[in-house]
């Protein structure tokens, strides 16, 4: 996982509450057996249509946007099943931060895993960035290290973090490596 | 004797390999189910890595998702062919047990769990799959992963995790006649929202779980993660411990008789707090009917769909109508369907089968209707046929097929066509899951089934064919 500390980019809300990990990333796309390129199909059905042609009522696909790379949503995203095809196809698109009021537990792990930084803000702050962001001009920049979030008018909202998440992505750590400098301690729970 | 404890702190204690102030705990996961959809990517993790598999003697797969469930031998989809492939190469070089799509224990990984022994009283246990709460039934700590963590089992057989809430969902009184374990979850789910349990471990109590047969008891904590929590449990009794007894992978005779002392001392003592605790009154709970795209859309089968100015989020029910092709206040026994699907980790064990096959016994299903009966497991279906059951439906107009996941999520050919509505005896509703376009109603089995045969909803309680 790459190490990740600040972040500055645009962006681009997409205003629903419980967007579950089937919207994120259809099933038609889990029988890829490789952990790239879910990109995409990134909420394939909400942006495409049927023949594969873009659907112009989906926000998303205005041209504003492109290179949004701070996802602001509803509350509970990332519910439903546990495939962490949902984070892979963010990253591969592009979203680095995402900033929610809530996140669901499997979705919050899976991102973490991935270099994600994800941002619990409460949603009057995320309602304000996201009446700003309609003009496809907002961008925010993220420090991960000093918990703020600066916006193009300067106003900074901090955040909170778990300092172990934290560490974590900002060394950008391998949890299996770390994990196995305690297989003392494993080995002695399985002959206890 | 201590401080009295809930069975979730019982067994996350017992299993804490190692604790660091301002950190998750490192746990020990006891069984580790596997599945051809969150496994690839994992094992090729190992692979680049030089990683072994540290115990493959805990590690069961199963092949569930993409499994065709008629014609079993052609597999059309060159990538599903590919990844059940994979999983069997997988499962070769790390030296794991699999039941592949002909293995007599091939079945969704969530029924075949249970029906094997493999789940027990007091394990950890985890699967790269939301639904692996299912499991919690026998008073076992069970949560679905991501393919990172599936990783980090597969090479650690640990996992780090924040230690949970606990939260207890009380549930008093007795369940009407005709109204299911299904109907109950559903209930629960659509008073208290998709995120109540979100950061908690949910303890099902009270009389009316206590009476539950353990297929129901799965039926329960299957939808745990629906209602946002990862686990969800039921401390283990003697309805447990007479499941288990015979199961293949549990001890025998004398030391089945220590094991189950073991496992019923697990539940939760009398006094034990929880972080938070709702009650609810069984004998209110009526035949549900899903309306919307979350499994907190819904309301019991005498009622209607809401109205958008009167509810709490107007842009999201008014998303959902438009989705699901209904208005706001339509009668719920007003929709048509034209797909039913009784099948999935939900509902799809033989006691289920046999509720569906009473109401349809003797009846035909509405010639507009497709309909498909999907058992759990391979092994559910041939008892089911022992028993006549596919014959009841075969007569009745279902197709009956082989075991799997089939049309819970589509990612075979059993999909639901765009703009098809389908009664699903499933536990996901969102747009798109039975098929891109497809609108899903979610039910219980008896409800599935009197759909079938009349072409819309009707409250089965009315139904006959039901034992009053
Ligand atoms: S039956 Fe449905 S919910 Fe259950 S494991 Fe299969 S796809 Fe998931």
């Amino acid at each position: 996982m790459e190490a990740i500390e600040q972040h500055e980019g645009l962006v681009y809300a997409l205003n629903r509450a419980n967007i579950d990990t089937d919207q994120i990333i259809p099933k038609q796309f889990l029988k890829r057996i490789e952990r790239t390129g879910f990109g995409q199909f990134l909420f394939y059905n909400w942006r495409f249509h049927d023949d594969g042609s873009l659907r112009e009522d989906f926000s998303m696909n205005d041209p504003k946007y492109d290179g949004a790379s701070i996802l602001l949503a509803g509350d509970n995203f990332g519910c439903g099943s546990s495939r962490e095809h949902a984070p892979w196809a963010l990253e591969d698109y592009g979203f680095k931060v995402i900033i929610a009021p809530s996140f669901a537990d499997i979705f919050y792990n899976n991102a973490l895993k991935n270099g994600i930084i994800l941002v619990k803000l409460d949603e009057e702050q995320i309602k304000e960035w996201q009446n700003r962001s309609e003009d496809g001009q907002l961008s925010l920049s993220v420090d991960l290290q000093n918990q703020t979030i600066t916006d193009d008018s300067g106003k900074v909202v901090e955040f909170d973090i778990p300092s172990y998440h934290k560490e974590k992505l900002i060394n950008g750590w391998d949890d299996i490596a770390l994990t196995l400098l305690m297989e003392e301690k494993i080995f002695e729970f399985e002959n206890s | 004797m201590g401080k009295p404890k809930t069975i979730i702190e019982k067994v996350w204690e017992q299993h804490v390999v190692h604790r660091e102030e301002g950190k998750p705990d490192l746990l020990y996961i006891d069984q580790h189910l596997v599945h051809e959809v969150t496994s690839p990517q994992a094992f090729e993790g190992l692979r680049l890595a030089n990683r072994k598999v540290r115990r493959p003697d805990l590690t069961y797969a199963t092949m569930d998702h993409n499994v065709p469930t008629k014609n079993r031998d052609v597999i059309k989809d060159e990538i599903s062919r590919k990844q059940m492939e994979t999983l069997r190469k997988n499962c070769e070089d790390f030296g794991i047990k699999l039941a592949d799509m002909f293995h007599p224990d091939q079945g969704i990984v969530h029924v075949i769990g249970p029906q094997l022994g493999l789940t027990q009283p007091g394990k950890t246990i985890v699967c790269g799959d939301s639904h692996t709460s299912t499991h919690g039934a026998f008073g076992a700590l069970a949560f679905g992963i991501g393919t990172s963590e599936v990783e980090h089992v597969l090479a650690t057989q640990t996992i780090w995790q924040d230690r949970p809430k606990t939260l207890n969902v009380k549930v008093e009184g007795d369940l009407g006649p005709g109204v299911t374990a299904k109907d109950l979850i559903l209930a629960i789910i659509a008073k208290y929202g998709v995120r109540f349990g979100t950061g908690y471990v949910m303890e099902y109590t009270g009389e009316a779980i206590r009476k539950l047969t353990m297929e129901e008891r799965m039926t329960i904590c299957n939808m745990s993660i629906e209602a946002g929590a990862r686990a969800g449990l039921i401390s283990p009794d003697q309805t447990t411990v007479e499941f288990l007894r015979g199961r293949e992978y549990v001890p025998k005779d004398e030391a089945f008789d220590r094991v189950s002392e073991e496992w019923l001392a697990l539940a939760t003592d009398e006094g034990a707090v929880y972080d938070h605790t709702v009650t609810i009154n069984a004998a209110e709970v009526e035949p549900q009917v899903t309306w919307g795209t979350n499994p907190g859309m819904g309301v019991p089968v005498s009622g209607a769909t809401p109205f958008v100015a009167e509810s709490d989020n107007p842009d999201e029910v008014e998303r959902a109508l438009e989705y699901m092709g209904l208005e706001e206040n339509q009668p719920i026994t007003s929709i048509e369907i034209d797909h039913v699907f009784i099948g999935s980790c939900t509902n799809s064990r033989l006691s289920d089968l046999k509720k569906a096959a009473a109401i349809v016994e003797g009846k035909q299903v509405k010639d507009t209707i497709k309909a498909i009966v999907v058992p759990g497991s391979f092994s559910v279906k041939l008892e089911a046929e022992k028993a006549g059951i596919d014959k009841v439906f075969k007569e009745a107009g279902f197709e009956w097929r082989d075991s799997g996941c089939s049309m819970c999520l589509g990612m075979n050919d059993d999909v639901v066509p765009a703009g098809g509505r389908c009664a699903s005896t499933s536990n996901r509703n969102f747009e798109g899951r039975q098929g891109n376009g497809a609108r899903t109603h979610l039910v219980s089995p008896e409800m599935a089934a009197a759909a079938a045969i009349e072409g819309r909803f009707v409250d089965v309680r009315h139904f006959a064919g039901v034992a009053q």
